[in-house]
């Protein structure tokens, strides 16, 4: 079941830039969804149209069964956002500040659940320090606490890890699962493939405004993943022999390493093949060993692509 | 109607005047004060009285309409710039909140903490000055009115400024002399008849007026003139922020 229907959506901004062209995308009740593009692809545009700070030219989008413009009240209080900027206010204590966001969404006040939610975040003992005495991985956990403050269905992180150590992302990541686990949906944009990687159940690209795929990860990563073998040569080749061609081969490292491309979906690899063709020329390796094109490599080949 | 998120940012805009309550509060009422101790007790003991009313009593109703007027607009230009600048303006447009609740909550906060200052300034004038109000009802019709229009005023400079210098500028430039020139410390009547006719495009002499009305009974123009002006910004002011709410300016692109 989807909880966010986006259906030919298009955002034309004043200055005539062409942010989001015809967007079709399904998010499901419950996933965590990574939205991987590169800078200026249309990704923040596309989460601040969801969240209503930005204005659809055309089509239209649900949250939660209610359309994000007719019925914005039902739609923006299922919705959680943690946008990239660390935009706070610095005079506020952390306790106020999130009172004030579940206050702001319409909730009566709930002190329990406040507290719950800033012991989660690990902000309890800073509840009454002022947001501009915080560092940023804290800052960014005060507001994933200001998000997480009306109970959301939905929430969007834009770019949770920017600026975040790594000890403070791993326990990022622990997060956003055990609120899988809850229930809430994730949608996450990210600059850190790794972590689009680790987390997400479903990938999607964006790029020049237009979804480019949307794949469960694992799938995409087989469809779309290659493996390499990497042969390390006792002697270094000038050329690769003719009777090699028929293999997708190349030479690297000064003609020391000699790379074997191959799809992982196909049945059979051949190298074994390889290996014995290369026996048979008495081209002797001494090293070998195999990799799996990581979900960044796939997300550069599709962005190349386009 | 969402009470919940309008109190959340009414609550929010006190509590930050409560934090910066020298500046906020005590600053207006301190600096007015000044003025009964120098024109209305020093000078105005000197002067005759202007149509029956002491000197110092005279320009008590001005003085509080020209603190009203300054902290209306500061109050609130600086409530809604300040999120725009700071960026947390996201979190108020993400909100289940219609524009009309927003609006509640950042011109409501804004007119209450003025009306305030407005009320703290006349109590702290009676210390100085002996005067009486013959028309109560009126003079907080007054106070609402000029509070409300002036904070939907403020509001609309805090959308459309650029900057924090932007939002000085009014206040200061444009809303203090016209506080001065409209009738604050003078009735127009003792200008020349040109200066009369000019002193009538100044809209601060409408609010004085009025205001002063309701305390002596005296007005250099009639009551209905100045209702129907401060009522015709006031329209004016609320289809400004329509208009800003209708095309998200500087708020949505």
């Amino acid at each position: 079941m989807s909880i966010i229907s986006i259906k030919n959506l298009n955002k034309t901004y004043s200055s005539g830039f062409e942010a989001l062209k015809d967007v079709n995308l399904e998010i499901r009740a419950g996933e965590i969804f990574a939205l991987l593009g590169p800078n200026g692809a249309g990704k923040t545009t596309l989460i601040s149209i969801i969240c209503g700070i930005v204005t659809p030219s055309s089509g239209e989008v649900l949250a939660g069964g209610h359309n994000i413009l007719s019925e914005y009240r039902a739609a923006r209080s299922k919705i959680g956002l943690v946008p990239q900027e660390l935009t706070t206010d610095a005079f506020e204590s952390v306790w106020s500040t999130v009172n004030f966001s579940r206050g702001l969404f319409g909730k009566p006040k709930d002190h329990t659940y406040v507290e719950k939610v800033l012991r989660q975040l690990s902000l309890w003992d800073k509840k009454d320090t002022k947001l501009r005495a915080l560092s940023g991985g804290m800052k960014r956990r005060v507001m994933i606490a200001k998000a997480l403050s009306h109970e959301p269905e939905i929430l969007f992180l834009d770019e949770p890890s920017a600026g975040v150590d790594v000890e403070l992302r791993r326990d990022m990541w622990d997060m956003v699962r055990e609120l899988r686990e809850s229930g809430v949906t994730i949608i996450l944009t990210t600059h850190y493939i790794e972590e689009a990687e680790e987390m997400a159940d479903r990938v999607g690209v964006i790029n020049g405004g237009e979804i480019v795929i949307v794949e469960d990860k694992t799938e995409l990563m087989q469809k779309l993943g290659k493996k390499e073998l990497r042969l390390q040569l006792q002697n270094a080749m000038t050329e690769i022999p003719d009777d090699l061609s028929e293999y997708n081969l190349k030479l690297d490292a000064d003609g020391t390493e000699l790379v074997y491309s191959f799809d992982t979906k196909q049945e059979h690899t051949g190298i074994a093949e390889l290996l014995r063709k290369l026996y048979k020329k008495d081209i002797d390796f001494k090293d070998l060993n195999s990799s799996k094109s990581s979900l960044e490599e796939i997300f550069v080949e599709l962005v190349k692509e386009q | 109607m969402n009470f919940n998120s309008i109190s959340a940012i009414y609550r929010f805009e006190v509590a930050r005047a409560w934090r910066t309550i020298g500046q906020t509060i005590a600053a207006p009422v301190v600096s007015t004060c000044l003025y009964f101790i120098v024109f209305g007790s020093a000078i105005g003991s000197r002067m005759g009285s202007i149509e029956g009313v002491s000197y110092a009593a005279f320009i008590i109703p001005g003085l509080v309409m020209m603190s009203l007027l300054t902290q209306s607009i500061s109050n609130a230009s600086f409530g809604i710039f300040f999120p725009r600048f700071s960026g947390t303006i996201f979190e108020v447009l993400s909100a289940p909140i219609s524009y009309f609740e927003i609006l509640l909550g950042y011109v409501g906060a804004a007119a209450s903490k003025s009306l305030v200052v407005g009320l703290l300034i006349l109590i702290t004038a009676r210390l100085f000055v002996d005067y009486n109000i013959q028309h109560p009802f009126w003079m907080i019709t007054f106070l609402i009115l000029t509070a409300v229009t002036f904070s939907l005023f403020g509001f609309i400079l805090g959308i459309v400024a650029n900057g924090f210098d932007q939002l000085q500028v009014v206040p200061l430039m444009v809303i203090t002399p016209l506080a001065f020139l409209g009738g604050t410390f003078y009735s127009i009547d003792m200008l020349p008849p040109f200066w009369q006719t000019v002193t009538l495009f100044n809209p601060v002499v409408y609010l004085v007026s009025g205001f002063r009305w309701s305390f002596y009974g005296i007005a250099d123009v009639s009551i209905l003139t100045s209702i129907s002006m401060i009522s015709l910004f006031l329209i004016g002011c609320v289809l400004t922020v329509w208009r800003i709410f209708a095309t998200g300016y500087r708020l949505k692109d």
